[in-house]
């Protein structure tokens, strides 16, 4: 069997060798269809809501008079909307869909009350809601990434608990011999994200604790969500669907067990870098330090993994829609985290910290990592809840194009006039309002980004909504590539 | 791996660890820090604010004014704030004590604000930058809160609180820009941030 032949079938869902495997996934997919759909498209809502706030904010920060008149309009909170939208809405809706398929594929088991499922759903969608439209109102804690207001956290709190529970039963009902390393990353991400949430409101918000402990939590959190919450489920999904779409097998089963437990053990004490040189004791930013450096072991380990996973395949990622997606976001995954551990050194933190250089950093992180990886699953995972294909191989390379080169434009721009800001703040002699006007051209740049970003997310959207509505086709027999395989060049078999 | 568990018990472990440590251990040793007795002068520090600049807190926080301003000094040496005057000493973890949210910040795309009360003590500047900032500050990328004021017809005499503005942000003939009691109470806020007092731990730095 030729491996163009061999890669086509396993990424289409209508046509498998092993009738019985297929049929008994038919039916997982089944069961998981409603819920994962409906946490896709709460995901949608609200990344199509969240780009549109990022982009009046960063228009805001070259033309500050824009839409200056109304308060609710005003950079402090369309950031902040921005923010909230894109993380609790966006990813955080993704990520669970994503984290539930997997979880029930993983486990070989239909879902299991689902409707804790539905629940959960909408008490986090309407928790987000109450929490944007409190901050519109002016009820924003300004915490960062804890910027909801009181009457708006439990909902969420108890929506996680819901989605951690049925996790778990999942877990328990598993069927097969082996845990796959996506399913540890999963369990320690619903096991992680409400421990750190609920911490960090009690300590901020319920009890506030005294002084600068209040900036440890708050960066403990923050740095978290990612660390703990967004990273483990991106991971999981790489580790997924590299080698599912390949139809090979991970390279190296001792280094996923090295990489899990290194990131268990360093990530969670890397936040404190957002507070160098701040008024907090000088060991914790230390040991913060170091735990930032040692993050290079699960990143380099990852990065092997997944490298000597794809090698020799690179001809079919460049064909498949989901591992364009994924394998640009496990690269991003690299370059972000070897990228922050640099940053949490001392000497060149001292230049870009307080400056757009982190703005650049996080959004390489959450954009060019999660919400690639995001966009790569859902391309595999809708046909098969759907049953359909999607209806543009068009629509889905604008998707890629604008997505990858918006935000590469993103991270270039705006890492370039950080560090500018930060090395020209660092020297007295050059007066505020001057780094400022520095900063200015790349803050445009950021802007125009930002719109082709817009446009990628505009052609995913027409992407699935046509793929919902058109009609089931039985005429389907392949999934959508880039390139239809006929076209291409058959190897000789071996 | 496939001992569920253990894999549990390992998750478990790894985030009370960074719990206990960044925390637990700090919230033990500084979470109940004390304000400082001078006992030459008989004063306490740092001092509590009042009732109106605590209202102005409320504004800052609302207005998300944190995202581009920063209150931390970092000490002499390690950047140029105290070069820029942003203080004249580094702030420390005493010095926020009293306050029930700090806002440290994490962002400087306007200037620091930790003595801002001391480098511009006069209202007036405060409330035409709030106003607008190009009055004050032509070429700020900060947004204007003209929400914080109100624009009304004279009637009678004018007000003596109208802000007393350049003509090319004047309002127009006739009426006057008066600000409301959240301006009141975010200038007053402006102006309680000072560090004018000394901490055995951070003493100003000799000139």
């Amino acid at each position: 069997m030729s491996s163009v032949s061999q890669f086509v079938a396993s990424v289409n869902p209508t046509a498998s060798a092993d009738v019985g495997v297929r049929a008994r996934l038919r039916e997982i997919d089944e069961s998981t269809r409603l819920p994962v759909l409906l946490f896709v498209g709460a995901a949608l809502f609200w990344l199509l809501g969240g780009t549109f706030f990022a982009l009046i904010a960063s228009i805001k920060l070259h033309h500050p008079d824009f839409l200056g008149e109304t308060e609710w309009l005003t950079f402090g909170i369309v950031r902040t909307v921005h923010l909230n939208t894109v993380i609790y809405g966006w990813a955080s809706n993704a990520g669970i869909a994503v984290a539930l398929w997997l979880m029930a594929r993983l486990c070989r088991t239909k879902l299991h009350h689902g409707g804790i499922l539905m629940v959960a759903m909408v008490f986090w969608n309407v928790g987000v809601l109450a929490g944007c439209l409190g901050i519109m109102a002016g009820d924003g804690l300004s915490i960062e990434w804890l910027e909801f207001p009181p009457y708006a956290t439990p909902l969420l709190f108890l929506a996680y608990a819901l989605t951690g529970v049925w996790c778990i039963i999942t877990f328990r009902f598993r069927q097969s011999e082996h845990t796959y390393v996506s399913q540890w990353f999963l369990l320690a991400a619903f096991f992680w994200f409400p421990w750190i949430y609920s911490v960090a409101q009690i300590m901020l918000v319920i009890e506030p604790a005294r002084g600068t402990i209040q900036a440890l939590v708050n960066w403990w959190f923050a740095h978290n969500v990612l660390g703990l919450w967004f990273t483990p489920i991106g991971l999981a999904a790489a580790y997924y669907f590299i080698p599912k779409v390949l139809g090979k097998p991970i390279h190296s089963y001792y280094l996923s067990i090295l990489g899990f437990w290194s990131l268990a053990l360093f990530y969670n004490w890397a936040g404190v870098h957002h507070l160098i040189g701040g008024p907090v004791p000088a060991w914790v930013i230390s040991a913060g330090t170091v735990a930032s450096v040692m993050m290079v072991i699960p990143v380099i380990v990852t990065a092997i993994n997944h490298h000597m996973t794809v090698v020799g395949s690179f001809a079919q990622v460049w064909r498949s829609p989901t591992l364009r997606f994924v394998v640009f976001g496990a690269m991003s995954y690299t370059l972000v985290s070897l990228q922050g551990s640099s940053m949490s050194l001392r000497t060149l933190n001292l230049h870009t910290h307080f400056t757009h250089y982190t703005v650049a950093h996080a959004h390489l992180g959450m954009y060019g990592f999660f919400t690639m990886i995001m966009f790569g699953s859902f391309y595999y995972i809708l046909p098969r809840l759907l049953q359909k294909e999607w209806p543009s191989s068009m629509l889905i390379s604008v998707h890629f194009w604008t997505a990858s080169l918006g935000i590469i434009l993103y991270f270039v721009g705006l890492s370039i006039g950080g560090l500018i800001q930060g090395m020209q703040m660092n020297n007295p002699d050059i007066p505020f309002l001057e780094v400022v006007a520095n900063t200015i051209p790349y803050l445009v740049s950021r802007s125009v980004a930002g719109i082709i970003i817009l446009v990628g997310h505009l052609a995913f959207t027409v992407s699935v909504v046509w793929m919902i509505l058109k009609p089931r086709s039985p005429q389907e027999t392949s999934p959508t590539l880039f390139r239809s395989p006929e076209a291409m060049p058959l190897r000789p078999s071996t | 791996m496939n001992n569920g568990p253990l894999i549990f018990l390992g998750i478990f472990f790894a985030l009370a660890f960074s719990w206990g440590g960044i925390i637990m251990t700090n919230h033990i040793t500084y979470g109940s820090l004390e304000p400082y007795f001078d006992e030459a002068t008989e004063e306490m520090f740092p001092k509590p604010i009042d009732g109106l600049a605590e209202r102005g807190r409320r504004v800052y926080a609302e207005l998300g004014c944190v995202y581009c301003h920063t209150q931390q000094v970092r000490r002499p040496g390690y950047g140029a704030d105290t070069d820029r005057g942003w203080g004249n000493r580094q702030s420390v973890a005493r010095d926020y004590i009293l306050q029930d949210r700090v806002f440290l910040g994490t962002m400087r795309t306007g200037p620091d604000l930790m003595t801002v009360g001391q480098r511009l003590p006069s209202p007036e500047w405060h409330y035409n930058h709030f106003y607008n900032p190009q009055i004050t500050s032509p070429g700020s990328i900060m947004p204007p809160y003209p929400f914080l004021f109100e624009k009304r017809r004279i009637v009678g005499e004018p007000s003596e609180r109208a802000l007393n503005l350049p003509p090319e942000f004047a309002p127009p003939e006739g009426y006057e820009i008066v600000p409301t009691p959240r301006a009141d109470a975010l200038v007053a806020y402006m102006l309680s941030l000072r560090m004018d007092y000394d901490l055995p731990e951070a003493p100003t730095a000799e000139q």
